[in-house]
Order: C-alpha cells, then sequence, then structure tokens
C-alpha cells in the first residue's frame, strides 16, 4: 500500500501543494487531475523519490521510501513526459535496456513480441529516431507489458497516441489493477478508465471557467 | 548487479558506434594540439623532449575536459537518467558503469596513440612506454573526478565553461604526477614513484567519485 502522509512541496517561492494526504491500495486506480501548472508532475516525481518534498513522507507497505530506495524502486514503474529511449537505438535494444533497469531482464523475443502488441510490428529494428512521436511513445509503453512492478505511475500516458493505441493502453491498465496493480495517473484526455471506479484527486485551486 | 553494469556499458557502447563523430572530437583533438607544437617550436629536439611530458599530459586534460559535457548530457534531456536514478541498484555502480565506458570511449584512444605522437617528440622506447603507463594510470582518474563536475553543472546554462572552473583545478595532482613520471624518466631519476602515486590517486577517486557523483545526480535531476 502506497501512503502519502502531510506532503507539501514548494518549487521556488510557490506552494504547489501542502497538507496532502491520500493512500492506494493493491486493485485501486487514481485519477490525478489539475489545471496546467498545478503540480501534477512535482507531485508523481515527489511520489517516485525524484524530489525530495518539503514536508511530509511517502510510505511504502508502511516503511518510508526514502530509507529503502532500492526496494521501492524495484516495485515501481514511473513513465514519465521524458521517453527515457534512445534515438539510435532500436526499439528492442531500448525496450530491452529499460527492462533489465528495472531489474527484470526480459529475452529478445519477450520484447519483439510486447513491440508487437503495441502495433510496432515491422519497426522493431529500426533506430527509434526515424519513428513518429507516438510511436515513440508507444515504445516507452512497452514496458509495463513485461514489467512485474504492483505500481504504476504514469504521467500523461495517452498523449501523441492515436485512438486505438489509447483503448489499447486502458485495457492494459485495467486489467493491471483488476491483478491487485495499483495505478496512479495523470491525463488530460477524456477517457472511459477514468470515468469508471476510480479514485480522484484534484490539485490546484482554479475556479470552473477559468482559463 | 553485474548484468546492469554490462548493459550500461554495452550500451554506451553502442550509441557512440553509431555516433562516432563524437568519439572522433575529442580523439582529433588531442592529436592535432599534440601535433602542433612541433610544428610551431620546430625541429629542435632537445626542447621537444623537454616539453613532451607537459605537453601530451595539458593535452589530455583538455581532451578529458572536452569529452566530460557529453557524459550524463544526453542522459538527462531524453529521460534515461531519471530511470537510472529509479533502478533498482545503487546508483554509484550505475555511474561506475557510465564513467568506465566513457573513459573506454575517450581515453582508451587517446592512450593508445600517444606512444605514436610522441614518436614527433623524440622521445626514447622506454619513455614511450612510461608515458603511455602514465595515461592509462592518469586518464581514469580523469573521467572519474570529471564526472562530478558534469553531475553537478547538468541541465545548467553555460555549463561547459563552469565544469572547467569546477573541475581543472581537481586535475591539478593528476598533471603534476603524469608528466612527473615521463620528465623522471627522461632525467633517469626513475619513475616508479610517480606511477605509484598516480594509482593512489585513482584507488582515491575510485572509491570517491562515484558517490559524489551519484548524489550529484540526484540534486540536478530534481
Amino acid at each position: 500500500m502506497l501512503e502519502v502522509i502531510n506532503l507539501e512541496c514548494i518549487r521556488g517561492d510557490r506552494r504547489l501543494f501542502s497538507e496532502l494526504n491520500f493512500d492506494l491500495s493493491a486493485g485501486e486506480l487514481l485519477h490525478l487531475h489539475g489545471h496546467n501548472g498545478s503540480g501534477k508532475t512535482t507531485l508523481l516525481r515527489s511520489i517516485c523519490g525524484l524530489i525530495t518534498p518539503t514536508e511530509g513522507e511517502v510510505r511504502w507497505q508502511g516503511e518510508n521510501v526514502r530509507r529503502q530506495r532500492d526496494e521501492f524502486a524495484r516495485e515501481l514503474v514511473y513513465i514519465g513526459h521524458k521517453n527515457a529511449i534512445k534515438a539510435d537505438l532500436t526499439g528492442t535494444e531500448n525496450l530491452r535496456i529499460a527492462c533489465q533497469l528495472d531489474g527484470v531482464p526480459v529475452s529478445e523475443k519477450q520484447a519483439w513480441d510486447a513491440l508487437e502488441r503495441l502495433g510496432l510490428r515491422g519497426h522493431e529494428d529500426l533506430p527509434v529516431r526515424v519513428l513518429s512521436q507516438g510511436q515513440k511513445k508507444r515504445v516507452a509503453l512497452a514496458r509495463l507489458l513485461l514489467s512485474r512492478s504492483p505500481l504504476w505511475i504514469l504521467d500523461e500516458p495517452f498523449t501523441a497516441l492515436d485512438k486505438a493505441a489509447v483503448s489499447y493502453l486502458q485495457t492494459v491498465i485495467q486489467e493491471h489493477v483488476d491483478t491487485g496493480g495499483m495505478v496512479m495517473l495523470t491525463t488530460h484526455q477524456e477517457v472511459a478508465l477514468t470515468r469508471g471506479q476510480v479514485k480522484q484527486l484534484g490539485l490546484g485551486w482554479k475556479r470552473d471557467g477559468d482559463v | 548487479m553485474f548484468e546492469i553494469v554490462r548493459t550500461i556499458v554495452i550500451r554506451d557502447l553502442t550509441l557512440a558506434m553509431r555516433r562516432r563523430s563524437d568519439v572522433m572530437t575529442t580523439l582529433f583533438f588531442f592529436v592535432i594540439v599534440v601535433s602542433l607544437f612541433p610544428l610551431g617550436i620546430g625541429p629542435e629536439l632537445d626542447t621537444l623532449r623537454m616539453i613532451a611530458p607537459g605537453v601530451f599530459w595539458v593535452a589530455a586534460l583538455l581532451a578529458s575536459m572536452l569529452a566530460l559535457e557529453k557524459l550524463f548530457a544526453a542522459d538527462f534531456e531524453d529521460g534515461t537518467l531519471e530511470q537510472m536514478l529509479l533502478a533498482p541498484q545503487p546508483v554509484f555502480v550505475l555511474v561506475m558503469a557510465k564513467v568506465f565506458a566513457h573513459w573506454l570511449i575517450t581515453g582508451v584512444p587517446l592512450v593508445l596513440l600517444s606512444p605514436l605522437l610522441g614518436l614527433q617528440y623524440d622521445l626514447a622506447v622506454e619513455t614511450l612506454g612510461v608515458l603511455l603507463l602514465s595515461l592509462l594510470l592518469g586518464t581514469p582518474t580523469l573521467s572519474l573526478i570529471g564526472a562530478i563536475g558534469a553531475a553537478l553543472t547538468l541541465g545548467l546554462r553555460g555549463g561547459g565553461v563552469l565544469v572547467s572552473l569546477l573541475v581543472l583545478p581537481l586535475y591539478i595532482p593528476v598533471l603534476i604526477f603524469g608528466s612527473g613520471a615521463v620528465e623522471a624518466n627522461v632525467s633517469g631519476l626513475g619513475e616508479t614513484g610517480h606511477l605509484l602515486m598516480l594509482g593512489a590517486i585513482l584507488l582515491l577517486a575510485l572509491v570517491a567519485a562515484p558517490v559524489a557523483t551519484s548524489a550529484a545526480l540526484r540534486i540536478s535531476a530534481e
């Protein structure tokens, strides 16, 4: 179980959020929303441990994540705005390296299969440089298909994807949640996934109608 | 843990092979700087023999400096660095792997080429051996120390200049003992002491630099 206790984050002289409390148990999906600049990415990054929060703590299975960095890292997949793929490497090379970094080595065959399931058949051994934005995103997301980590933190996973990929990704996420995984994601797109039985968390203080 | 080191080293070597121009820049810089001196000074063998150790080592220092910018910059840009910080391995292990790969790409070619370049300075065969050995012991230290500076200045504007200011002073001991070893051999004093010092500095850097670098990377990635 992931618990966020009294979390506060100040960037520069702006307080992005404070006294933030929530938790996420197995089989739950949390949809984080808020306007641009409300601190969604900062919150996700502080939960991962990439940013030190000003106040408060994040606990995984009851213990502060900063005291169990390696253990927490093994249970976590974070996919951020940056795709974390190398333009000069092929899709399969990228995927295998990413999985190795996650601590889940995969075979060449598994990597090919994962990319094929994400609709990249025929592009597996091209340098990622020649792929489109959406295809690059698919290469990055292919990690999810091979991951064994229970906690997925996804920052805008649907951007640049086409309709078919969005709906496929939703089934992947839904399946993960149904099998006892935890997912925390942000998205500005209207997707069926975030309309169901999910936890909602809003950041920011703008009223309706404000731009 | 060994697997992950292997993966990162192979990845960085593959990337370097696919972008050979980046690797060549450092090497050509070293070759050209070292070759300009004999051309500029003229065929006075005594002078050349005298300046050779200093020229080689200063050129090696600057070449290593030049290569530093690329050590973490690409990983930082494309988000791979974040993923490395979130990997279930201690970050200093990953840093060691990256620095080792970086040294293989930018340091080793320079070390191997130095005896050939040394011929321009009329160095004796034995001295060429000492030059090679001193560079072999010294250049990994340069990469290790440089990594701290590269990590600290990651994502900063004008980071290149700042990195020189941070790192060059720390390079001085390596410069002194490195060129000292070659000089000592030329003058017949025996190079063992200097080489042992270079080895000691390398060991110290090997222990301290990766830890300092990973701390700096965590700060820069925030």
